[in-house]
Protein backbone atom coordinates (compact mmCIF):
# COMPACT_ATOMS: atom_id res chain seq x y z
CA UNK A 1 0.00 0.00 0.00
CA UNK A 2 1.58 3.20 -1.07
CA UNK A 3 2.02 6.02 1.39
CA UNK A 4 -0.83 8.98 1.69
CA UNK A 5 -0.47 12.09 1.48
CA UNK A 6 -0.11 12.64 4.70
CA UNK A 7 1.11 10.41 7.11
CA UNK A 8 1.05 10.37 11.19
CA UNK A 9 3.77 8.21 12.47
CA UNK A 10 4.05 7.08 15.76
CA UNK A 11 3.14 10.79 17.71
CA UNK A 12 3.80 10.83 21.16
CA UNK A 13 3.24 14.09 23.39
CA UNK A 14 3.74 14.29 26.97
CA UNK A 15 3.96 17.12 28.99
CA UNK A 16 5.11 17.15 32.73
CA UNK A 17 2.31 16.77 35.39
CA UNK A 18 3.32 19.27 37.85
CA UNK A 19 4.42 16.87 40.47
CA UNK A 20 7.45 15.07 38.98
CA UNK A 21 5.77 13.19 36.49
CA UNK A 22 4.69 13.15 33.06
CA UNK A 23 1.03 12.83 31.23
CA UNK A 24 0.70 11.20 27.73
CA UNK A 25 -1.73 12.64 26.32
CA UNK A 26 -1.40 10.30 23.09
CA UNK A 27 1.07 7.82 22.44
CA UNK A 28 2.09 6.16 19.03
CA UNK A 29 -1.21 7.89 17.27
CA UNK A 30 -0.82 6.98 13.31
CA UNK A 31 -3.33 7.55 11.07
CA UNK A 32 -2.91 8.91 6.88
CA UNK A 33 -4.80 11.66 4.91
CA UNK A 34 -5.21 11.65 1.02
CA UNK A 35 -4.75 14.04 -1.35
CA UNK A 36 -7.99 15.77 -2.04
CA UNK A 37 -9.41 14.44 1.28
CA UNK A 38 -11.69 15.74 3.77
CA UNK A 39 -10.77 14.54 7.34
CA UNK A 40 -12.81 15.50 10.74
CA UNK A 41 -10.99 14.24 13.89
CA UNK A 42 -13.56 14.40 16.20
CA UNK A 43 -13.27 13.70 20.44
CA UNK A 44 -13.92 15.05 23.91
CA UNK A 45 -11.78 18.08 25.26
CA UNK A 46 -8.60 16.71 26.37
CA UNK A 47 -7.94 13.93 23.98
CA UNK A 48 -4.97 15.82 22.01
CA UNK A 49 -7.57 17.39 18.96
CA UNK A 50 -5.76 21.13 19.38
CA UNK A 51 -2.12 19.47 20.40
CA UNK A 52 -2.14 17.01 17.22
CA UNK A 53 -3.62 20.37 14.89
CA UNK A 54 -0.79 22.25 16.04
CA UNK A 55 1.70 19.65 15.52
CA UNK A 56 0.40 19.78 11.94
CA UNK A 57 0.63 23.48 11.37
CA UNK A 58 4.22 23.21 13.05
CA UNK A 59 3.38 25.28 15.69
CA UNK A 60 4.61 23.19 18.16
CA UNK A 61 7.11 19.64 18.63
CA UNK A 62 5.46 16.51 19.14
CA UNK A 63 7.67 14.79 21.88
CA UNK A 64 8.28 11.80 19.48
CA UNK A 65 7.20 10.78 16.04
CA UNK A 66 6.93 12.26 12.30
CA UNK A 67 4.12 13.77 10.68
CA UNK A 68 5.31 13.79 6.81
CA UNK A 69 3.39 15.61 3.94
CA UNK A 70 4.15 14.18 0.35
CA UNK A 71 6.61 12.16 1.66
CA UNK A 72 8.82 14.73 3.75
CA UNK A 73 9.09 15.07 7.41
CA UNK A 74 7.34 18.60 8.37
CA UNK A 75 9.37 20.58 10.60
CA UNK A 76 7.96 24.09 11.44
CA UNK A 77 5.19 26.39 10.07
CA UNK A 78 4.54 26.38 6.28
CA UNK A 79 2.99 28.14 3.93
CA UNK A 80 2.12 24.77 2.53
CA UNK A 81 -0.05 24.29 5.45
CA UNK A 82 -2.64 26.95 5.84
CA UNK A 83 -4.14 27.38 9.12
CA UNK A 84 -7.76 28.36 9.80
CA UNK A 85 -7.76 29.19 13.46
CA UNK A 86 -10.88 29.42 15.93
CA UNK A 87 -10.81 32.76 17.31
CA UNK A 88 -10.39 33.82 13.23
CA UNK A 89 -6.68 35.65 14.26
CA UNK A 90 -7.00 38.12 11.86
CA UNK A 91 -5.06 41.36 12.62
CA UNK A 92 -6.86 43.90 14.03
CA UNK A 93 -5.18 46.95 12.73
CA UNK A 94 -5.59 45.94 8.91
CA UNK A 95 -8.89 45.94 6.87
CA UNK A 96 -10.50 43.08 6.08
CA UNK A 97 -8.75 43.22 2.40
CA UNK A 98 -5.76 43.82 3.41
CA UNK A 99 -5.73 40.76 6.00
CA UNK A 100 -5.88 38.81 3.36
CA UNK A 101 -3.41 40.57 0.68
CA UNK A 102 -0.92 40.04 3.56
CA UNK A 103 -0.94 36.51 3.40
CA UNK A 104 -1.44 36.82 -0.35
CA UNK A 105 2.22 39.05 -0.40
CA UNK A 106 3.74 36.26 1.86
CA UNK A 107 2.22 33.29 -0.21
CA UNK A 108 3.72 34.79 -3.63
CA UNK A 109 6.08 37.42 -2.75
CA UNK A 110 7.35 38.35 -6.44
CA UNK A 111 3.28 39.12 -7.46
CA UNK A 112 2.73 42.89 -8.10
CA UNK A 113 0.33 45.00 -5.53
CA UNK A 114 -2.35 44.94 -7.93
CA UNK A 115 -1.92 40.99 -8.51
CA UNK A 116 -1.56 40.42 -5.45
CA UNK A 117 -5.37 42.84 -4.37
CA UNK A 118 -6.77 40.95 -6.89
CA UNK A 119 -6.30 37.86 -6.26
CA UNK A 120 -7.68 38.42 -2.57
CA UNK A 121 -10.66 40.23 -4.00
CA UNK A 122 -11.08 37.38 -5.55
CA UNK A 123 -11.51 34.55 -2.45
CA UNK A 124 -13.07 37.33 -0.75
CA UNK A 125 -15.90 37.46 -2.65
CA UNK A 126 -15.93 33.41 -2.85
CA UNK A 127 -16.93 33.59 0.68
CA UNK A 128 -19.59 36.52 -0.02
CA UNK A 129 -17.50 39.47 1.16
CA UNK A 130 -17.52 42.03 -1.21
CA UNK A 131 -17.48 46.19 -1.67
CA UNK A 132 -17.39 47.92 1.84
CA UNK A 133 -16.67 45.12 3.30
CA UNK A 134 -13.43 45.16 2.30
CA UNK A 135 -12.04 48.16 3.87
CA UNK A 136 -13.94 47.55 7.35
CA UNK A 137 -11.42 46.51 10.04
CA UNK A 138 -12.11 43.60 12.14
CA UNK A 139 -13.80 44.87 15.10
CA UNK A 140 -16.20 46.39 12.25
CA UNK A 141 -17.09 43.12 11.37
CA UNK A 142 -19.55 39.68 12.68
CA UNK A 143 -17.83 36.64 13.99
CA UNK A 144 -19.39 35.09 11.40
CA UNK A 145 -17.68 37.05 8.48
CA UNK A 146 -14.60 37.64 10.85
CA UNK A 147 -14.20 33.72 9.67
CA UNK A 148 -14.97 34.16 6.54
CA UNK A 149 -12.25 36.30 6.01
CA UNK A 150 -10.20 33.80 7.88
CA UNK A 151 -11.58 31.18 5.27
CA UNK A 152 -10.83 33.39 2.39
CA UNK A 153 -6.84 33.67 3.47
CA UNK A 154 -6.19 30.69 4.16
CA UNK A 155 -7.98 29.37 0.58
CA UNK A 156 -6.04 32.11 -1.39
CA UNK A 157 -2.72 31.21 -0.53
CA UNK A 158 -3.58 27.44 -2.38
CA UNK A 159 -1.98 25.31 0.51
CA UNK A 160 -1.26 21.74 -0.05
CA UNK A 161 -2.90 20.97 3.27
CA UNK A 162 -5.50 23.31 4.64
CA UNK A 163 -6.40 22.72 9.03
CA UNK A 164 -9.27 24.01 10.23
CA UNK A 165 -9.18 24.52 14.50
CA UNK A 166 -12.67 23.92 15.33
CA UNK A 167 -13.01 26.85 12.72
CA UNK A 168 -17.00 27.71 13.30
CA UNK A 169 -17.23 26.71 17.89
CA UNK A 170 -17.68 30.33 18.08
CA UNK A 171 -20.42 30.95 15.55
CA UNK A 172 -23.96 31.00 16.50
CA UNK A 173 -26.17 27.88 14.95
CA UNK A 174 -27.80 29.69 11.68
CA UNK A 175 -24.34 31.52 11.48
CA UNK A 176 -22.37 28.38 11.21
CA UNK A 177 -24.94 26.68 8.68
CA UNK A 178 -24.37 28.97 6.19
CA UNK A 179 -20.29 29.18 6.43
CA UNK A 180 -19.98 25.49 6.51
CA UNK A 181 -22.28 25.57 2.87
CA UNK A 182 -19.57 28.24 1.98
CA UNK A 183 -17.10 26.18 3.10
CA UNK A 184 -18.59 23.47 0.81
CA UNK A 185 -18.94 25.45 -1.81
CA UNK A 186 -15.51 26.88 -2.12
CA UNK A 187 -13.99 23.51 -1.07
CA UNK A 188 -15.92 22.13 -4.01
CA UNK A 189 -14.25 24.11 -6.39
CA UNK A 190 -10.47 23.44 -5.17
CA UNK A 191 -10.41 20.10 -4.06
CA UNK A 192 -8.42 20.91 -1.35
CA UNK A 193 -7.09 18.54 1.28
CA UNK A 194 -8.58 19.64 4.33
CA UNK A 195 -7.85 18.41 8.48
CA UNK A 196 -10.47 19.64 10.78
CA UNK A 197 -11.18 19.55 14.35
CA UNK A 198 -14.75 20.05 15.52
CA UNK A 199 -17.12 19.10 18.47
CA UNK A 200 -20.22 19.19 16.02
CA UNK A 201 -21.53 15.68 14.81
CA UNK A 202 -23.83 17.07 12.06
CA UNK A 203 -21.10 19.48 10.76
CA UNK A 204 -18.44 16.72 10.34
CA UNK A 205 -20.86 14.32 8.35
CA UNK A 206 -22.12 16.98 6.68
CA UNK A 207 -18.14 18.26 5.55
CA UNK A 208 -16.01 15.15 5.69
CA UNK A 209 -15.17 12.13 3.41
CA UNK A 210 -13.77 10.53 6.47
CA UNK A 211 -14.07 11.55 10.45
CA UNK A 212 -11.56 9.85 12.58
CA UNK A 213 -12.69 9.31 15.97
CA UNK A 214 -10.74 9.70 19.47
CA UNK A 215 -10.73 8.02 22.89
CA UNK A 216 -10.34 9.93 25.83
CA UNK A 217 -7.10 10.99 26.94
CA UNK A 218 -4.74 10.60 28.41
CA UNK A 219 -3.32 7.45 26.49
CA UNK A 220 -6.09 9.06 23.76
CA UNK A 221 -5.79 7.40 20.29
CA UNK A 222 -7.41 7.18 17.27
CA UNK A 223 -9.54 4.34 17.44
CA UNK A 224 -11.97 4.27 14.31
CA UNK A 225 -11.68 6.18 10.70
CA UNK A 226 -15.76 6.29 9.46
CA UNK A 227 -15.93 6.68 6.03
CA UNK A 228 -19.14 8.81 5.31
CA UNK A 229 -20.79 7.24 2.53
CA UNK A 230 -23.11 9.89 1.12
CA UNK A 231 -22.85 10.87 -1.98
CA UNK A 232 -21.43 14.80 -2.72
CA UNK A 233 -22.81 17.29 -3.31
CA UNK A 234 -24.38 16.98 0.42
CA UNK A 235 -26.64 19.92 1.31
CA UNK A 236 -28.09 20.03 5.01
CA UNK A 237 -30.96 20.00 4.39
CA UNK A 238 -31.00 16.71 2.34
CA UNK A 239 -28.03 14.43 3.61
CA UNK A 240 -30.51 14.02 6.77
CA UNK A 241 -33.21 12.48 4.16
CA UNK A 242 -29.81 9.49 3.00
CA UNK A 243 -30.63 6.26 4.74
CA UNK A 244 -26.70 6.39 5.89
CA UNK A 245 -27.52 9.22 8.15
CA UNK A 246 -28.84 8.16 10.81
CA UNK A 247 -26.62 4.88 10.80
CA UNK A 248 -23.88 6.80 10.85
CA UNK A 249 -24.62 9.79 13.09
CA UNK A 250 -25.69 7.23 15.47
CA UNK A 251 -22.49 5.21 15.10
CA UNK A 252 -20.60 8.34 16.10
CA UNK A 253 -22.92 9.79 18.89
CA UNK A 254 -22.27 5.88 20.65
CA UNK A 255 -19.25 6.49 20.19
CA UNK A 256 -18.52 9.77 21.68
CA UNK A 257 -21.31 8.56 24.31
CA UNK A 258 -19.97 5.60 25.50
CA UNK A 259 -17.27 3.42 23.86
CA UNK A 260 -14.82 6.56 23.85
CA UNK A 261 -15.03 6.28 27.47
CA UNK A 262 -14.59 2.30 27.64
CA UNK A 263 -11.67 2.03 25.26
CA UNK A 264 -9.94 5.22 26.55
CA UNK A 265 -6.40 3.99 28.41
CA UNK A 266 -3.20 2.48 27.07
CA UNK A 267 -3.26 -0.53 24.93
CA UNK A 268 -1.53 -3.44 25.98
CA UNK A 269 0.95 -4.10 23.08
CA UNK A 270 1.19 -1.09 21.17
CA UNK A 271 -1.67 1.30 19.57
CA UNK A 272 -3.07 -0.32 16.73
CA UNK A 273 -4.15 1.66 13.74
CA UNK A 274 -7.36 3.25 13.58
CA UNK A 275 -10.21 0.94 12.44
CA UNK A 276 -12.05 1.66 9.44
CA UNK A 277 -15.57 1.81 9.27
CA UNK A 278 -17.56 1.84 6.52
CA UNK A 279 -21.93 2.36 7.19
CA UNK A 280 -23.52 1.68 3.90
CA UNK A 281 -27.29 0.97 3.83
CA UNK A 282 -27.54 1.66 0.24
CA UNK A 283 -26.02 -1.90 -0.85
CA UNK A 284 -27.14 -3.99 1.22
CA UNK A 285 -31.29 -3.20 2.25
CA UNK A 286 -31.99 -6.84 3.24
CA UNK A 287 -29.40 -7.06 6.22
CA UNK A 288 -32.14 -7.61 8.53
CA UNK A 289 -30.48 -8.56 12.25
CA UNK A 290 -27.33 -8.58 11.09
CA UNK A 291 -25.12 -6.12 13.00
CA UNK A 292 -25.80 -2.11 11.56
CA UNK A 293 -21.74 -2.05 11.23
CA UNK A 294 -19.25 -3.71 9.24
CA UNK A 295 -15.64 -3.25 10.43
CA UNK A 296 -13.40 -3.74 7.42
CA UNK A 297 -9.51 -4.30 8.12
CA UNK A 298 -7.31 -3.62 5.83
CA UNK B 1 -30.49 73.72 28.20
CA UNK B 2 -31.79 70.32 26.93
CA UNK B 3 -31.09 70.87 23.58
CA UNK B 4 -27.41 71.71 23.95
CA UNK B 5 -24.88 69.08 23.37
CA UNK B 6 -22.78 67.41 26.24
CA UNK B 7 -19.79 69.60 24.67
CA UNK B 8 -21.60 73.19 24.21
CA UNK B 9 -22.84 72.65 28.16
CA UNK B 10 -19.34 71.27 28.94
CA UNK B 11 -17.65 74.69 27.31
CA UNK B 12 -20.25 76.68 28.80
CA UNK B 13 -18.93 75.54 32.42
CA UNK B 14 -15.72 75.89 31.71
CA UNK B 15 -16.05 79.45 30.56
CA UNK B 16 -18.18 79.92 33.43
CA UNK B 17 -15.78 78.60 36.03
CA UNK B 18 -12.97 80.63 34.01
CA UNK B 19 -14.76 83.70 34.20
CA UNK B 20 -15.55 83.62 37.95
CA UNK B 21 -11.75 82.68 38.63
CA UNK B 22 -10.13 85.93 36.94
CA UNK B 23 -13.35 88.19 38.70
CA UNK B 24 -12.25 86.59 42.24
CA UNK B 25 -8.37 87.11 41.44
CA UNK B 26 -8.76 90.72 39.87
CA UNK B 27 -10.97 91.77 42.71
CA UNK B 28 -9.23 90.06 45.60
CA UNK B 29 -6.19 92.07 44.92
CA UNK B 30 -6.41 95.93 46.25
CA UNK B 31 -5.49 98.37 44.06
CA UNK B 32 -1.97 99.71 44.12
CA UNK B 33 -1.24 103.18 43.39
CA UNK B 34 1.57 103.90 40.90
CA UNK B 35 4.68 105.27 42.08
CA UNK B 36 3.91 108.08 39.61
CA UNK B 37 0.47 108.75 41.40
CA UNK B 38 1.88 108.90 45.24
CA UNK B 39 2.49 112.41 46.35
CA UNK B 40 6.33 113.77 47.31
CA UNK B 41 5.26 113.61 50.57
CA UNK B 42 4.05 109.97 50.56
CA UNK B 43 7.68 109.05 48.08
CA UNK B 44 9.47 111.22 50.77
CA UNK B 45 8.03 108.97 53.76
CA UNK B 46 8.35 105.37 52.18
CA UNK B 47 4.34 105.37 52.37
CA UNK B 48 3.24 103.09 49.15
CA UNK B 49 2.61 99.83 50.17
CA UNK B 50 4.31 97.89 52.92
CA UNK B 51 5.04 95.02 50.03
CA UNK B 52 4.37 93.75 46.50
CA UNK B 53 1.08 92.18 45.73
CA UNK B 54 0.64 89.13 43.11
CA UNK B 55 -0.44 91.17 40.13
CA UNK B 56 -3.86 90.95 38.97
CA UNK B 57 -4.96 88.93 35.70
CA UNK B 58 -5.35 92.22 33.49
CA UNK B 59 -1.65 92.98 34.36
CA UNK B 60 -0.97 89.16 33.57
CA UNK B 61 -2.74 89.35 30.09
CA UNK B 62 -1.64 92.78 28.95
CA UNK B 63 2.07 91.19 29.69
CA UNK B 64 1.21 88.55 27.66
CA UNK B 65 0.03 90.57 24.55
CA UNK B 66 3.16 92.09 25.05
CA UNK B 67 5.36 89.31 24.66
CA UNK B 68 3.27 87.65 22.30
CA UNK B 69 3.05 90.44 19.98
CA UNK B 70 6.57 90.40 19.46
CA UNK B 71 8.22 86.65 20.69
CA UNK B 72 11.29 86.88 18.98
CA UNK B 73 13.15 90.04 20.28
CA UNK B 74 16.46 89.68 21.50
CA UNK B 75 17.75 91.87 23.14
CA UNK B 76 21.25 90.70 25.05
CA UNK B 77 21.60 87.58 27.23
CA UNK B 78 18.82 88.42 29.64
CA UNK B 79 16.11 89.88 27.78
CA UNK B 80 15.08 87.51 24.96
CA UNK B 81 11.65 87.33 23.56
CA UNK B 82 9.36 84.36 25.08
CA UNK B 83 8.92 82.44 21.58
CA UNK B 84 13.42 82.36 21.73
CA UNK B 85 13.16 81.03 25.03
CA UNK B 86 10.56 78.39 24.56
CA UNK B 87 12.29 77.39 21.42
CA UNK B 88 15.03 76.61 23.24
CA UNK B 89 13.36 74.43 25.72
CA UNK B 90 11.43 72.54 22.62
CA UNK B 91 14.83 72.24 21.15
CA UNK B 92 16.83 70.81 24.34
CA UNK B 93 13.76 68.70 24.69
CA UNK B 94 13.28 66.73 21.63
CA UNK B 95 17.20 66.58 21.35
CA UNK B 96 17.13 64.27 24.92
CA UNK B 97 13.67 62.75 23.69
CA UNK B 98 15.15 61.27 20.31
CA UNK B 99 17.84 60.21 21.99
CA UNK B 100 16.15 58.08 24.39
CA UNK B 101 13.63 56.71 22.07
CA UNK B 102 16.26 56.10 19.61
CA UNK B 103 17.91 53.91 22.26
CA UNK B 104 14.48 52.73 23.81
CA UNK B 105 12.64 51.13 21.31
CA UNK B 106 14.74 49.06 19.64
CA UNK B 107 15.83 47.78 23.36
CA UNK B 108 13.02 47.49 24.23
CA UNK B 109 12.08 45.66 21.46
CA UNK B 110 14.47 43.05 22.17
CA UNK B 111 13.55 42.90 26.04
CA UNK B 112 10.25 42.36 24.99
CA UNK B 113 11.34 39.66 22.70
CA UNK B 114 13.71 37.87 24.93
CA UNK B 115 12.53 36.79 28.24
CA UNK B 116 16.40 36.27 29.45
CA UNK B 117 17.34 39.78 28.44
CA UNK B 118 14.09 41.03 29.92
CA UNK B 119 15.51 39.06 33.81
CA UNK B 120 18.78 40.00 33.15
CA UNK B 121 18.47 44.02 32.20
CA UNK B 122 15.25 44.46 34.77
CA UNK B 123 17.09 44.46 37.75
CA UNK B 124 19.23 48.02 36.55
CA UNK B 125 16.12 49.04 35.13
CA UNK B 126 14.42 49.04 38.43
CA UNK B 127 17.48 50.90 40.12
CA UNK B 128 17.96 53.39 37.77
CA UNK B 129 14.44 54.27 37.05
CA UNK B 130 13.53 55.69 40.13
CA UNK B 131 16.27 58.41 40.55
CA UNK B 132 15.43 61.81 39.92
CA UNK B 133 16.22 63.00 36.65
CA UNK B 134 17.72 66.27 38.64
CA UNK B 135 20.71 63.98 40.63
CA UNK B 136 22.17 62.97 37.44
CA UNK B 137 22.75 66.57 36.78
CA UNK B 138 26.10 66.98 39.28
CA UNK B 139 27.65 63.57 37.73
CA UNK B 140 26.89 65.24 33.89
CA UNK B 141 27.90 68.41 33.96
CA UNK B 142 31.20 66.86 35.58
CA UNK B 143 31.61 64.39 32.71
CA UNK B 144 29.68 66.36 29.76
CA UNK B 145 31.37 69.58 30.77
CA UNK B 146 28.87 71.65 29.04
CA UNK B 147 25.84 72.79 30.53
CA UNK B 148 24.08 72.53 27.08
CA UNK B 149 24.83 68.97 26.44
CA UNK B 150 24.29 68.08 30.29
CA UNK B 151 20.42 69.70 30.05
CA UNK B 152 19.69 67.45 27.15
CA UNK B 153 21.52 64.46 29.06
CA UNK B 154 18.80 65.02 31.82
CA UNK B 155 16.01 64.91 29.29
CA UNK B 156 17.44 62.00 27.84
CA UNK B 157 18.01 60.19 31.22
CA UNK B 158 13.91 61.22 32.26
CA UNK B 159 12.29 59.97 28.96
CA UNK B 160 14.48 56.70 28.24
CA UNK B 161 12.61 54.64 31.02
CA UNK B 162 8.59 55.21 29.95
CA UNK B 163 9.27 54.20 26.38
CA UNK B 164 11.89 51.49 27.26
CA UNK B 165 9.53 49.86 29.87
CA UNK B 166 6.70 50.15 28.17
CA UNK B 167 8.02 48.63 24.78
CA UNK B 168 9.45 46.03 26.68
CA UNK B 169 5.75 45.21 27.63
CA UNK B 170 4.01 46.04 24.47
CA UNK B 171 5.97 43.83 22.41
CA UNK B 172 5.83 40.64 25.42
CA UNK B 173 2.18 41.32 25.55
CA UNK B 174 1.71 40.45 21.25
CA UNK B 175 -1.17 38.04 21.08
CA UNK B 176 0.31 34.66 20.13
CA UNK B 177 -2.45 34.35 17.64
CA UNK B 178 -0.80 36.96 15.98
CA UNK B 179 2.57 35.72 16.17
CA UNK B 180 1.35 32.04 14.81
CA UNK B 181 -0.30 33.96 12.17
CA UNK B 182 3.07 35.32 11.41
CA UNK B 183 4.92 31.78 11.85
CA UNK B 184 2.46 29.84 9.44
CA UNK B 185 2.81 32.65 6.72
CA UNK B 186 6.69 31.89 6.78
CA UNK B 187 7.70 35.41 7.56
CA UNK B 188 10.82 36.34 8.56
CA UNK B 189 12.11 37.45 12.22
CA UNK B 190 12.30 41.22 10.43
CA UNK B 191 9.28 41.31 8.38
CA UNK B 192 7.80 40.02 11.96
CA UNK B 193 8.73 42.65 13.82
CA UNK B 194 7.88 45.29 11.25
CA UNK B 195 4.55 43.83 10.25
CA UNK B 196 3.17 42.29 13.17
CA UNK B 197 4.95 43.00 16.71
CA UNK B 198 5.45 46.93 16.10
CA UNK B 199 1.64 47.24 14.77
CA UNK B 200 0.49 45.25 17.52
CA UNK B 201 2.26 46.83 20.42
CA UNK B 202 2.28 50.31 18.93
CA UNK B 203 -0.28 51.67 21.63
CA UNK B 204 1.61 50.38 24.18
CA UNK B 205 4.73 52.05 22.78
CA UNK B 206 2.79 55.27 21.80
CA UNK B 207 1.44 55.83 25.49
CA UNK B 208 5.49 55.49 26.51
CA UNK B 209 6.11 57.95 24.49
CA UNK B 210 3.12 60.28 25.61
CA UNK B 211 4.28 59.76 29.20
CA UNK B 212 8.13 60.00 28.30
CA UNK B 213 6.79 63.80 26.77
CA UNK B 214 5.53 64.80 29.88
CA UNK B 215 8.18 64.04 32.22
CA UNK B 216 10.55 65.58 29.69
CA UNK B 217 8.63 69.14 30.01
CA UNK B 218 8.48 68.71 33.39
CA UNK B 219 11.90 68.16 33.52
CA UNK B 220 13.07 70.40 31.62
CA UNK B 221 12.02 73.44 33.28
CA UNK B 222 13.81 72.58 36.47
CA UNK B 223 16.75 71.86 34.37
CA UNK B 224 16.73 75.08 32.88
CA UNK B 225 16.44 76.84 36.53
CA UNK B 226 19.81 74.54 36.77
CA UNK B 227 22.35 75.79 34.37
CA UNK B 228 20.71 78.94 32.98
CA UNK B 229 21.55 80.79 30.34
CA UNK B 230 18.23 80.09 27.70
CA UNK B 231 14.94 78.40 27.94
CA UNK B 232 11.42 78.88 29.52
CA UNK B 233 12.63 77.30 33.44
CA UNK B 234 15.60 80.06 33.13
CA UNK B 235 13.40 82.39 31.76
CA UNK B 236 10.92 82.46 35.33
CA UNK B 237 13.53 82.09 37.56
CA UNK B 238 15.73 85.25 35.79
CA UNK B 239 11.66 86.65 36.25
CA UNK B 240 11.97 85.97 39.64
CA UNK B 241 15.56 87.85 40.61
CA UNK B 242 13.75 90.47 38.45
CA UNK B 243 10.85 90.52 40.89
CA UNK B 244 8.76 90.67 37.58
CA UNK B 245 5.92 88.57 39.13
CA UNK B 246 3.40 89.14 36.26
CA UNK B 247 6.06 87.66 33.62
CA UNK B 248 6.73 84.77 36.29
CA UNK B 249 3.01 84.04 35.91
CA UNK B 250 2.91 84.48 32.51
CA UNK B 251 5.50 82.11 31.54
CA UNK B 252 4.02 79.38 34.02
CA UNK B 253 0.76 79.75 31.44
CA UNK B 254 3.13 79.50 28.63
CA UNK B 255 4.62 76.14 30.30
CA UNK B 256 1.13 74.00 30.69
CA UNK B 257 0.19 75.83 26.73
CA UNK B 258 3.22 74.27 25.69
CA UNK B 259 2.66 70.91 28.11
CA UNK B 260 -0.19 70.43 26.60
CA UNK B 261 0.32 71.08 22.77
CA UNK B 262 3.00 68.09 22.94
CA UNK B 263 0.52 66.01 24.95
CA UNK B 264 -2.08 66.67 21.79
CA UNK B 265 0.60 65.90 19.24
CA UNK B 266 0.96 62.50 20.91
CA UNK B 267 -2.83 61.58 21.54
CA UNK B 268 -2.91 62.38 17.69
CA UNK B 269 -0.16 59.68 17.40
CA UNK B 270 -2.01 57.59 20.15
CA UNK B 271 -5.39 57.64 17.82
CA UNK B 272 -3.34 56.75 14.71
CA UNK B 273 -2.07 53.26 16.04
CA UNK B 274 -4.73 52.34 17.70
CA UNK B 275 -6.57 49.83 17.13
CA UNK B 276 -9.85 47.83 18.42
CA UNK B 277 -10.08 43.84 18.83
Amino acid sequence: MSKPFLSVENLTQTYPDGQGGTLTVFEDAGFGVEKGEFVVILGHSGCGKSTIMNILAGLSEPTSGVVKMDGYAISGPSLDRGVVFQNYSLLPWLTTLKNVVFAVEARFPKWSKAKATEHAVKYLSMVGLNEDVLHRKPSQLSGGMRQRVSIARAFANHPKLLLLDEPFGALDALTRGTIQDELLKIWAGTQQTVFMITHDIDEAILLADRILLMTNGPFARVAEAVEITIPRPRTRTDIVEHPNYYAIRNHLVHFLGTRSRDLAGRQPGGTPAPTPIRIDKTDRPADGDGPALRAVNT
Amino acid sequence: MGRLSLNQRAAILSFLLLAVGLVTWELSIPAQKLATDLTEYELLMGLGEQRAGVPPPSQVFEKAWEELSNPFYDAGPNDKGIGIQIGYSIYRVLTGYALAAAIAIPLGFLIGMSPVAYKALNPFIQVLRPISPLAWMPLALFIIQDSEASAIFVIFICSIWPMLINTAFGVAGVRQDWVNVARTHELGALRTAFTVILPAAAPTIVTGMRISIGIAWLVIVAAEMLVGGTGIGYYVWNEWNNLDLTSVIFSILMIGVVGMALDAAFGVLQRAVAYAE
